[in-house]
């Protein structure tokens, strides 16, 4: 199965993203050469994880995993299968992460002992396409346990145009990414969702991007 | 033989392979000679006119149906970037859709030989039903703007673009030393060689900015050693590729030069409007589709009209 994902991805995943919609990386040599790592961006709609997916080679191809919520993805046969196979998500549970029942983010920080990338999107919901909302904090709690593990603050932009949400037919547009600096654990959880809201907000200010309202 | 190429179509393709190839060492050669110099760009830019001209090559050998499909996937790159540079209106997102798909239905056109009806595809059908589509379902604070930018990016990346198409289309007896393939090859070829000359001769002598406010890269001499190198160089390939005698060799280079000018220095203008270096990154060390095809975009219907007045 793990062939099978790495072939999608060349063949169907890269070609779609590169070529039919087009990625304009700003910064790329901020990404991490290896894991671990958690990479936080904006989220926009599911192409913001076939990007994202993108930006890596293919020989880290495998060990790429983006957290994704439980009661949505696992929702139908179909939609679990290609997530979970296809695009090696986590499945977490939203909601109080400090409920009875079990550690929500005990598979997060499986995968980053085993040294995988994390992709997590720290607004917990696509929300209204190009907006960006304040963070939930299961990031940080996650930052907390690994503090030795670079989070990776990245902001998308364009995706939004592509496929809001209601939409169907996607309109192609080329997309662009911007990597912020990473940083590591700094003690103070408020303190450290602020900095990287701040640095995701700051890399949105970076460019002139066209307005799009 | 490879699909209807005529031998004198074969001998220029296989020039500007030996072209490459010569340009490659010659490039190789002056970065071992200046090792304190950065070479990047010339390097980056060397590697990925070996993967535009194998593609071209192979779009061109492999029959016009293939070549026509090519030419409409590089209009819908070009219409992408373009899109994408500019500011357009989230009312207008499902219009865009049409501006797409005017692209499939333009190459079917041209597979299918209506060549009187081509031309007029764009500015007439598409644009009339988008502006008129746009009046009806967006508001009308903006139309002028979204209405104007798109129509703009539509005439460039499919209307100038398309007239390649009809060359291809063109019927073979027109030209029987080349067919039409031996026109499309001396376009093509003599505007990109018209931009590389421009370019290097800028680099290396230029001193005299022609347009300082919108390209800083463009200078008379640059322009001046274009527009010699592209004539001399059509009253050569003339005999190989086209029907014409000199006179007309020599007008279709001015043209030509002139055209490629005029197109790159239009898409320049428009990446300073917006604010950006390149349209895109796609074709690392020249930047977006849009950035290595603006030269085409005039100088494709100028060249086009010049042939079909002198033959039709």
């Amino acid at each position: 199965m793990q062939t099978v994902r790495w072939l999608f991805h060349l063949l169907l995943v890269r070609p779609l993203v590169l070529l039919v919609l087009g990625v304009n990386v700003r910064h790329a040599e901020r990404l991490p050469e290896s894991g671990p790592a958690i990479i936080i961006a904006n989220h926009n709609n599911h192409l913001d994880t076939l990007v994202l997916m993108t930006l890596f080679p293919m020989y880290q191809m495998l060990s790429l995993r983006a957290a994704a919520a439980d009661d949505y993805f696992l929702s139908n046969r179909l939609l679990a299968w290609v997530a979970l196979n296809m695009f090696g998500i986590i499945p977490v549970k939203r909601g109080d992460w400090r409920r009875r029942d079990g550690d929500p983010l005990a598979g997060c920080s499986r995968a980053l002992n085993r040294g995988e990338i994390l992709i997590i999107y720290p607004e917990g919901t696509r929300g209204e396409a190009e907006r960006m909302t304040e963070f939930k904090p299961g990031f940080a709690h996650l930052a907390r346990r690994h503090p030795d593990v670079p989070v990776v603050p990245v902001f998308l932009h364009g995706l939004g145009k592509i496929l809001p949400k209601g939409a169907i037919v996607p309109v192609p547009f080329i997309c662009d990414v911007f990597i912020g600096s990473p940083m590591c654990w700094n003690g103070d959880r408020q303190e450290f969702t602020r900095e990287l809201h701040n640095r995701i907000s700051s890399l949105a200010r970076e460019e002139n991007i066209p307005i799009w309202v | 033989m490879l699909h209807n190429l005529t031998p004198t179509v074969t001998y220029t393709l296989l020039g500007i392979v030996a072209l490459l190839v010569a340009s490659s060492l010659m490039v190789s050669l002056i970065v071992r000679l200046n090792p304190d110099v950065d070479f990047d760009e010339l390097k980056l830019r060397t590697r990925t006119w070996w993967v535009m001209v194998t593609v071209m090559l192979l779009a061109t050998v492999t029959g016009k149906v293939v070549s026509l499909v090519f030419l409409g996937f590089v209009s819908y790159l070009a219409l992408k970037e373009y899109l994408s540079l500019i500011p357009t209106r989230r009312s207008d997102r499902a219009i865009l859709i049409f501006a797409y798909a005017a692209i499939p239905m333009q190459t079917y056109l041209a597979a299918t030989g209506k060549a009187d009806f081509l031309p007029i595809f764009v500015p007439l059908y598409v644009l009339l039903f988008m502006s008129t589509t746009m009046v009806l379902k967006s508001p009308t604070h903006g139309f002028l703007h979204a209405a104007g930018t798109v129509s703009f990016g539509m005439m460039l990346t499919l209307f100038g673009l398309g007239f390649v198409s009809s060359l291809i289309i063109l019927p073979d007896s027109v030209n029987p030393i080349g067919g039409a393939t031996g026109l499309v090859v001396y376009l093509v070829f003599l505007v990109q060689f018209n931009d590389v000359v421009q370019y290097v001769a800028g680099k290396a002598v230029g001193r005299h900015r022609l347009i300082p406010s919108v390209s800083p890269n463009k200078t008379w001499e640059g322009l001046v050693c274009g527009f010699l190198t592209t004539v001399t160089l059509a009253l050569l390939l003339a005999p190989l590729l086209t029907p014409f005698g000199r006179a007309e060799a020599l007008i279709a280079g001015a043209l030509i030069a002139v055209g490629g000018f005029a197109g790159d220095a239009t898409v320049s203008a428009i990446k300073r409007d917006v604010g950006v270096g390149d349209t895109g990154n796609l074709l690392p060390g020249h930047g977006g589709v849009l950035d290595r095809v603006d030269s085409l975009i005039f100088a494709a219907p100028l060249f086009y009209y010049y042939v079909h007045r002198l033959y039709f």
